[in-house]
């Protein structure tokens, strides 16, 4: 099924590249878009480009005026010094990698099967309340972290789960975001392969884990890309109190605040917590540009 | 009357009938969505349900909710001149950068896409990174710093375009401009990745036929080719720019401080937080969260049927 698709893409790119540009296209128009297009991509790329370059520099150059945007002899010792901070805070910096990686692969995992197998049903098969639960989902796709911060906060306290992980975890595998475009994908899928698996005596577990899943990898990355960025960007500030429990991204965003002196290590966290997330979705592009081909909404 | 009415029933009840008859089939189908369903229950249904609840409530988290009827709402309407304030500052956000987000990322999207496909990557990955990537806007709390030795009032006190430094975050003229330049830098989000996929599946014989039939230059291709073709993905993006438009709360509160001067850059957000995790009456922020949800809803709505009618 993969393969195929790949196939027709490709197919398509070849030809496009060696053809001539469209007929309706003047050569002026090209010239004068491209050209705005480079400005404004330099001009969205300049903030970070200034953010990673000020992690490199050494300390007289971060206060140097008028400031350059490159460093001129780049060192590391702003994240030497970041290194040696977090040495010496009494929680370990081990500890705070192991929180984040913890929160981050468990809340993916849960995610991924339990939003997958809620996709799956809902795209392959029709029973009473299926269209409703999803309307329902849509609808939820809107309400950001932020607004149901409170409400969520006294479930999560009669549940008696303030300051333990659960409290990130399990919210996180229910995102509504990963079942909607988990099931997008999967209604690419065609029934038939679904039904030719029934009639060879598969159960419905079985279709799930040998015909759907091994069909929708693309998808699989994607949920775990969106989901890998969502807990990693989250502080949990609301949620966990004890120094030992905090992740990684809280603690350095602590150092962050600490005025002045620690200008360079700042930037230094900045540069930490940008790259992660950037990096991962450099290296899975293209799955989720073929993923998000499929997470139209259709009225 | 009665005749039909009776008649209505039985119809009914049969069809409740065969209903229950499908779901006591698809068992297997209900089990299987059970975790789903009961996760997202507790933690996305429920807490919207609770908060239109605790709205009529005056509750503190520690005493036992107290029914108020809707004094929340008129004190919050009536009396609270901040509340106001955040209304106006997060519909100034939104109306300006949702809809600019919104289309800065489907245009985008259209240029890039028929360039080759390495510089196409280079370009995804470029205009969105800043709205993956944590925190990196408190970089222009740097370059916007209130003193002489801010890059921007250095800039503009060397070209002569003012004398003295601007405190760009404590003065209330230009905190919002700001603030809303960068929202607007971040707003490339999972959107702009929806309309980026969405143009590479849009059909090529499509536009050869409108080629044939005298489409002539792009504005028209998009147009008439393009935008019906992207309908689903529109929608798709319209529910992502609405999230973020009103969800505004984490850049004006790391750029202006919160509280921020004068109440300048707050938002419905800034303030619900302020009302539930600063002060604990959970009641009243409960109906600040209550009128959000409407308004994103309503607007949705409005958003959805203007969308119907591209492309005709």
């Amino acid at each position: 099924m993969k393969k195929k698709k790949k196939d027709v893409v490709e197919k398509q790119y070849k030809p496009k590249m060696i053809k001539r540009r469209k007929p309706n296209r003047s050569i002026v128009g090209d010239l004068f878009i491209y050209f705005m297009l480079l400005l404004i991509a330099v001009m969205m790329v300049f903030p970070m480009v200034f953010a990673i370059n000020s992690s490199l520099k050494p300390l007289d150059e971060l206060f140097l005026f008028p400031p350059k945007v490159f460093a001129q002899n780049p060192t590391l010792d702003n994240f030497q010094d970041l290194f040696v901070t977090m040495g010496k805070s009494w929680v370990t910096f081990s500890r705070y990698i192991f929180n984040t990686v913890f929160i981050t692969a468990a809340g993916t995992f849960g995610h991924l099967i339990i939003a997958s197998m809620g996709a799956f049903i809902l795209s392959k098969y029709e029973f009473p309340g299926s269209r409703l639960f999803f309307n329902i989902v849509v609808v939820a796709l809107m309400f950001n972290g932020y607004v149901t911060a409170i409400p969520n906060y006294i479930i999560i306290s009669k549940l008696g789960w303030v300051d333990t992980y659960w409290a990130i975890i399990i919210p996180a595998f229910a995102a509504p975001m990963g079942l909607f475009l988990m099931k997008q994908f999967m209604e690419g899928i065609p029934m038939s392969l679904v039904e030719a698996a029934k009639i060879d005596g598969a159960g419905l577990w079985k279709i799930f884990f040998r015909i759907i899943m091994p069909n929708v990898k693309p998808a699989w990355l994607t949920l775990i890309i969106f989901s890998v960025q969502n807990l990693w960007n989250n502080k949990a500030a609301t949620f966990i109190y004890s120094e030992e429990k905090k992740t990684l991204v809280y603690a350095l965003q602590q150092i962050q605040s600490g005025g002045i002196a620690r200008t360079g290590q700042a930037a230094a966290v900045t540069v930490i917590v940008m790259i992660v997330p950037i990096a991962i979705f450099i290296m899975s592009e293209s799955q989720i540009i073929e993923t998000m081909a499929s997470s139209g909404l259709k009225d | 009357m009665k005749e039909y009415l009776k008649k209505y029933f039985i119809l009914r009840r049969h069809e409740g009938k065969i209903v229950l008859k499908k779901m006591k089939q698809s068992k297997a189908c209900y089990l299987f969505l059970a975790p789903y369903a009961i996760l997202f229950t507790v933690f996305y249904i429920l807490p919207v349900c609770s908060s239109i609840f605790f709205s009529f409530t005056d509750y503190n988290i520690l005493e036992p909710p107290k029914f108020v009827g809707i004094k929340n709402y008129i004190s919050l309407i009536l009396q609270d001149d901040i509340f106001l304030t955040s209304i106006k500052n997060t519909f100034l956000i939104a109306v300006i950068t949702g809809p600019l987000g919104y289309i800065a990322s489907f245009i985008f999207a259209w240029l890039i896409n028929e360039l080759p496909r390495w510089i196409r990557t280079i370009a995804i990955i470029i205009f969105y990174a800043p709205s993956i990537a944590g925190n990196v806007y408190v970089i222009f709390s740097v370059f916007f710093r209130g003193d002489a030795y801010g890059y921007v009032n250095a800039l503009l006190i060397d070209m002569g375009i003012i004398n003295a430094p601007i405190l760009w975050f404590t003065n209330p003229d230009y905190m919002l401009p700001i603030c809303m330049a960068v929202i607007l830098w971040m707003s490339l989000g999972t959107g702009f990745l929806s309309f980026v996929a969405g143009l590479q599946g849009v059909d090529n014989s499509q536009f050869e036929a409108g080629y044939m039939d005298g489409v002539k230059n792009r504005w028209q291709e998009l147009w008439y080719i393009t935008l019906p073709n992207m309908k689903p993905m529109l929608m798709f993006g319209a529910v992502m720019a609405i999230t973020q438009a009103f969800g505004v709360c984490d850049v004006t509160m790391a750029l202006c401080g919160y509280p921020s001067t004068d109440y300048a850059a707050r938002t419905v957000v800034t303030h619900l937080f302020d009302y539930g995790f600063t002060r604990f009456e959970m009641g009243y922020a409960s109906a600040i969260a209550t009128l959000l949800f409407l308004i994103m809803i309503l607007c949705n709505k409005a958003i959805q049927s203007l969308l119907r009618r591209v492309g005709t």
